[in-house]
């Protein structure tokens, strides 16, 4: 789960991170009074999206006078921002964020991701701040330090130090420094981060560390034990049927093709997708209904995929190892009662009580292509796709 | 021979007692595995399955002698439950629980590593040797005892590789879902040296998908030290980047962990590939010569 520049930003103060003052809009009447409550004579109007990119594509400016952050304001609030992250419809902007304006000497990077590969959390510093870091990576490696952290002892003042080398941090600056770093570790244990980037990290004008942005990513196994973290769900930063297959406990992601797909298993339903395309068709989504689907979860999600206009045909594959296929031939059959499914549908039932699954289906008397193989069964979606 | 289960195996089922580990445990004795009891904190001194239930791994271990222990705990227990069995000496520990935090992983990982233990999972469905027993969710009539060994990041696509390989007559040695997360208890190379090592195992079927570099790991793995056919299918080939696809570990992210880039790793190391979900099967077939 991702949160937005100002949430993360709330949370670096909970951790004595420093991060500008700064106050957060959702009415283009109350820019003024954030400008003067701020203070100074500078401010930094930010839109708030889940994408990187926003300075690029106009989501950031900096203004000297609190009319120009209303302006900003009334342009963006309620528009969608496009940026090279986004798709081409952006993303919602539904808050601002304004900012006391920081002088700037030089720019830094930082960030913090669980390494898959080491099984560690690693932070990753750079003295080339305010770029993209994977170029850094690949053009000047020696500019990244990678340090990782032992999951049973925590990060070390030392850590601190060896990555300040590589920042190349004055020793005034290195012990302002360490107890960020122990601070962001702190931070990234206790709220379940998956992945913390400060891009840029500065040094000001008056030779202080300040974090300018704050990109957090949250562990979604983790939100159960994360209720602060969970208020700050913005639902308005995704894809409408995917958020609301979520609240179904259902994993959906949107595509581009017209072939609806109902698979139990991620893999498999990756798979599945996988077979359409190699076969000459279009998968609409991805669609895992589950190990435990029940009647009503299998319903729910031909709901979902009917409600994407461009499904010309929905193939539902069920290899059936916890989930029994009996069961989700009922659920298929309750949910075309309920909705009313005027398209093809093609169904691949296996394993645990196939048989009797498609026996249902069959009995039904409703028009279903029922196969047993699966290259059979994706070939039969093509071909009712075109 | 065969991998992990064998006449030995003494399986304990922690959270004994709950629906899921029921409906398994009822599967897997029917099966022929040897579970000797289970652990539901607060149920112990009652019999579940005509088994005793205990409310410490430590009492089980003390009373029913386990040596491997089959972990069906909702996520948030998981943690504190393969530490349990981890520090009551049990050595091979699955744990089949969707939704584990993965700093929970990060600690339980480090600790099983430095303990010596195998542990596979989570978010897994286990593992079965055909004809001797099981210890998992994966429906046990598709099996059939023989001689490839099939390691995969998914439930269904293992029962997928499973079934085509039963359909044209090879069976299985044994079969290992090390599980969809991003910090599995054990890698594909892990299992690889299982395999290697096994003299029943005459090819390895190998199913990875996007996310991570533990093909590209494993790739490297067996130019160097797998001497069998390893035949393998990559899950994803149409997934978009940036989007977690199901599986907490499946996404790719900044441009790595591509389908394509895995399969050309796995092609380039010696791998044979089997480029559609449907022809595992076969290809395995093919390189064996069948």
């Amino acid at each position: 789960m991702n949160l937005h520049e100002y949430q993360g930003k709330e949370l670096f103060n909970q951790y004595n991170l420093p991060v500008s003052k700064g106050i957060v809009i959702d009415d283009p009447e109350n820019a003024l009074k954030a400008c003067r409550d701020i203070g100074g004579s500078k401010w930094v109007v930010k839109a708030q999206v889940h994408a990187g990119g926003r300075g690029k594509s106009g989501g950031v400016i900096l203004v000297e006078n609190p009319d120009d952050a209303r302006e900003f304001a009334k342009k963006w609030l309620g528009k969608r921002l496009v940026t090279y992250q986004t798709d081409v419809n952006g993303q919602l902007v539904n808050s601002i964020l304004i900012e006391e304006c920081t002088d700037i000497a030089s720019e830094l990077y930082l960030s913090a991701v669980v390494d898959r590969a080491s099984k560690k959390i690693v932070f990753i510093g750079s003295s080339e701040g305010g770029v993209n870091i994977e170029e850094v990576a690949a053009n000047t490696p020696d500019k990244i330090i990678y340090e990782s952290i032992d999951p049973l002892t925590g990060a070390q003042p030392f850590q601190a130090r060896k990555i300040a080398k590589v920042l190349g941090l004055d020793p005034q600056q290195t012990k302002q420094f360490t107890p960020m770093l122990l601070n962001l570790m702190k931070l990234f244990v206790e709220k379940d981060l998956a992945l913390l980037e400060i891009n840029p990290l500065v040094i000001t004008s008056g030779g202080k560390l300040h974090c300018l942005d704050a990109k957090i990513n949250i562990d979604s196994n983790a939100i159960y034990r994360q209720p602060e973290i969970e208020e700050m769900h913005d639902s308005s930063q995704e894809d409408p049927r995917e958020s609301e297959a979520a609240k179904n406990d259902l994993s959906y992601v949107s595509l581009d093709g017209n072939i609806g797909c109902m698979v139990n298993g991620a893999g498999l339903a990756m798979g599945t997708m996988d077979t359409i395309k190699f076969y000459g068709g279009n998968p609409a989504n991805f669609l895992d209904v589950g190990g435990t689907a029940t009647q009503e979860r299998v319903a729910k999600a031909f709901k979902l995929i009917l409600a994407d206009p461009e499904v010309k045909v929905v193939l539902v594959n069920i290899f059936g190892g916890i989930v029994r296929c009996d069961l989700i031939a009922e659920g298929i059959l309750a949910a075309i009662e309920e909705v009313g499914v005027e398209i093809p549908v093609v169904v691949r039932l296996e394993g645990n009580n196939a048989e009797i699954g498609s026996q249902i289906l069959l009995e039904s008397g409703v028009k279903i292509e029922s196969k047993n193989d699966l290259a059979e069964a994706a070939k039969k979606a093509v071909e009712l796709s075109k | 021979m065969s991998i992990l289960i064998n006449d030995d195996t003494r399986v304990l089922v922690q959270g004994f007692t709950g629906s899921q580990a029921t409906l398994h445990s009822e599967q897997a004795i029917e099966y022929g595995t040897n579970i000797v009891g289970g652990v539901t904190p607060g149920k112990g001194g009652k019999t579940h399955l005509g088994k005793p239930v205990f409310d410490t791994v430590q009492e089980a271990v003390k009373n029913v002698d386990p040596n491997a222990s089959l972990i069906f705990v909702p996520a948030p227990f998981c943690k504190d439950s393969i530490l349990e069995a981890a520090e009551s000496g049990i050595k091979l520990i699955i744990c089949i629980t969707e939704g584990v935090p993965t700093l929970d992983m990060l600690v339980v990982k480090k600790r099983v590593d430095e303990l010596g233990i195998t542990l596979i999972g989570p978010n897994c469905p286990g593992i079965i040797t055909p004809g001797k027993g099981k210890m998992g969710i994966m429906p046990a009539s598709i099996h059939i005892p023989g001689s490839i060994g099939i390691i995969s990041r998914s439930g269904t696509l293992t029962y997928e590789a499973v079934k085509q390989t039963t359909d044209l007559g090879m069976g299985q040695s044994s079969c290992v879902g090390i599980g969809g997360d991003p910090i599995p208890g054990s890698s594909f190379i892990d299992i690889l040296k299982m395999f290697e090592d096994d003299s029943q195992t005459q090819a390895i079927v190998m199913v990875g998908e996007i996310g991570g570099s533990a093909e590209e790991e494993a790739g490297e793995y067996i130019k160097n030290h797998v001497t069998k056919p390893v035949i393998s299918y990559i899950a994803g080939q149409t997934a978009p980047a940036g989007k977690r696809m199901g599986h907490a570990g499946a996404i790719i992210a900044g441009g790595k962990g591509t389908a394509s880039d895995k399969i050309k790793t796995l092609k380039d190391c010696g791998v044979h590939i089997a480029e559609n979900l449907v022809d595992i099967g076969s290809k395995v077939a093919e390189v064996l010569g069948r």
